[in-house]
């Protein structure tokens, strides 16, 4: 990488002796304090990006503040003009009352949770054993196959709705969790990131275990998954958050509303009740909650396992 | 990339023992052992759909029986290259893919260099630029039909509070694409923003440092490092986000329908029409086809542009 070659590799180098004064700064204070590595420590760079901060904040904030907001109104202020943020006849609960009342919310959550929980390990596991093949395997056509895997990245999933829905016909599967499930687990991209990750792992461990007689299988599952954990982590949060979120496949492939997830329960709610402002936003805040509260409680570990990936670091 | 290439160097050598230094990597059974369970999903859901499809493309196949999906040739795709809609809504995709991508990238970047500050508070930045990604499509759209509502949104009654004219930001075909656009931006640039805060959280401080006794400035540090340190993350990111922008479909069709006057319209859009709406399912298949041969070209030109000058 490009950090070798700037960085003073030369021992013979002797030290300054008289360090700036920013160097001192950022030891003393460490990254993410006083000092920043691009914009430096003076008082007008840091008060002009905290306004920066500020002002873009509230443009991402704002749309979910008036969501939230418009939850807790009557319907007739849901419904009037502009830009009154608190309602003529007062806050209310009428809404999340009548989302509840219809009574289907916990079964098409408990469906989400099922199904985002399946796919995510099967998606993981699978995934993850491919990546181990085509980083650390050698097989006749890994090249081409690894080639075809990353190719099928491009396809856009839009166009395979009606061949599956068609296979999901042939093989009896309509209308069960399978066929919400299965075609999910498919995710070219996530075994690309970690086959990334994976070429990075020293092989030297992989030897030392080897050199001790370890097969394969344990080299997997003893040297090369402990090492990856964060990597893991990122790939499951990701086919969480795309698998809670997908709506189309879901929609096409379950007709029972036992077996509806959240996202496609709560849009036969709005078609049965028309265009109602409070409900709708009512119900929006009550499907976006479980993964908001998901990212709150694991932020820092979801940033950090970003940080991890391929994408990120390189 | 370098290990890609040894086990070929291997094969071309024709060494039937592997080098000491590649004892690590077994061979034969244990690679097809290892990603047969991903190849099996990978077939069954995504080849053979893939196939499905390829093969209704060369038929009249319909939803309703109107056709029998008898094989009728190329003449899907010779009808396709000659349908005005084929090429207005392809139109559409890449004109959205240009005015998405760009600020997805930009404000992306400049979120995560103000937030790498050491302002206080990491959290409600990154929860602030990141929650919004975590919403389902469904409520992206309730939240922005309203706010975009041109006689009681809240976007207008802020430019009239401010004394300027109202916008139809729906309905108007000058102005609907820049407002989903904007939908767009709001919606997912949280993930690019992780992304760039990651890479920037993994430059190695002694660069700033060796920098900083050289005496070099702010605006050198962030030509000279920070951002050639980031050209790998923002040439990925490029790539990725053409891709998605590519792919658009849901956030045009719950908020537009591809209206006012078609100006909207992604190619996907008519893709699922003729197959849904007029039940021309080999055609639409066709069409599909059309398109995916566009995004491999356009991503095989991008990855050229964007891994040039590397390794």
């Amino acid at each position: 990488m490009t950090t070798e070659t700037l960085s003073p590799r030369t021992p013979g180098k002797p030290p300054r002796s008289t360090m700036p004064r920013e160097v001192v700064r950022r030891r003393r204070y460490g990254r993410g304090h006083a000092w920043h590595p691009t914009l430096g420590t003076g008082l007008l760079p840091r008060v002009l990006t905290l306004l920066a901060l500020a002002l873009m904040t509230v443009a991402w904030l704002v749309p979910f503040g008036w969501g939230v907001d418009t939850s807790f109104k009557t319907e007739v202020d849901a419904s009037a003009s502009g830009v009154d943020w608190i309602p003529k006849a007062g806050f209310t609960l009428d809404a999340y009352r009548t989302i509840f009342g219809q009574g289907k919310l916990p079964v098409w959550a408990l469906n989400s949770l099922v199904i985002a929980v399946c796919v995510t390990a099967l998606t993981v596991a699978v995934s993850a054993m491919a990546a181990y093949a085509f980083s650390r395997t050698l097989f006749r056509g890994r090249r081409v196959l690894f080639a075809v895997i990353i190719a099928s990245i491009m396809v856009p999933p839009q166009i395979l709705i009606v061949p599956l829905f068609r296979q999901m016909l042939a093989m009896n599967l309509v209308d069960t969790y399978a066929a919400v499930i299965l075609p999910q687990v498919v995710a070219p991209a996530m075994v690309f990131i970690l086959k990334k990750f994976f070429d990075g792992i020293p092989r030297e461990l992989e030897e030392a275990a080897r050199i001790d007689g370890a097969g394969s299988f344990r080299v997997f599952w003893s040297v090369v998954m402990p090492l990856s954990r964060p990597i893991l982590a990122a790939v499951a949060i990701f086919v969480f958050i795309n698998t809670w979120n997908n709506f189309l496949w879901p929609f096409i492939s379950t007709s029972d509303p036992q077996l509806m997830t959240l996202p496609v329960g709560l849009s036969t709610v709005k078609d049965s009740t028309g265009l109602r402002n409070a409900q709708e936003s009512a119900s929006s805040i009550l499907g976006s909650l479980p993964l908001l509260i998901v990212f709150m409680l694991f932020q820092r570990q979801i940033v950090k396992s970003v940080a991890t990936t391929g994408l990120g670091g390189q | 990339m370098a290990s890609v290439s040894t086990p070929a160097r291997q094969v071309a050598a024709g060494s039937r023992r592997p080098a000491a230094t590649d004892r690590s990597r077994s061979s034969g059974g244990t690679g097809w052992l290892f990603a047969t369970p991903f190849l099996v999903f990978f077939t069954l859901f995504l080849i053979v759909p893939l196939g499905i499809g390829l093969w209704m493309s060369f038929t009249n196949s319909s939803l309703t029986g109107h056709g029998d999906g008898t094989f009728v040739g190329l003449d899907n795709y010779t009808e396709a290259l000659g349908d005005s809609q084929v090429w207005e809504t392809l139109g559409n995709t890449v004109w959205f893919t240009v005015l998405s991508t760009v600020p997805l990238v930009v404000v992306a970047l400049v979120m995560a260099l103000l937030v790498y500050t050491g302002m206080p508070g990491q959290w409600l930045w990154r929860l602030a630029f990141f929650a919004s990604h975590l919403l389902p499509v469904a409520v992206v759209y309730q939240i922005w039909s309203m706010l975009y509502q041109p006689d009681r949104g809240m976007l207008n009654g802020l430019l009239q509070a401010v004394g300027l004219d109202g916008v139809t930001w729906l309905t108007d075909e000058k102005v609907a694409m820049w407002s989903i656009a904007l939908v767009t931006l709001w919606w997912t640039v949280g993930f690019n923003f992780l992304l760039y805060l990651a890479a920037l959280q993994a430059i190695p401080d002694h660069l700033y440092e060796a920098a900083a006794l050289d005496g070099a400035g702010a605006w050198r540090r962030l030509w000279s490092i920070t951002l050639p340190q980031l050209r790998r993350t923002t040439g990925l990111i490029a790539v990725l986000q053409v891709m998605a922008s590519l792919k658009v479909f849901d956030q045009i069709y719950l908020l537009t329908k591809g209206g006012p006057n078609g100006s909207t319209r992604p190619i996907l859009e008519y893709i699922y029409d003729t197959g849904f709406t007029n039940y021309r399912l080999g055609y639409a298949s066709a069409v599909s086809y059309v398109f995916f041969a566009v995004i491999i070209i356009l991503s095989i030109a991008q990855l050229k542009i964007f891994s040039r000058g590397e390794d």
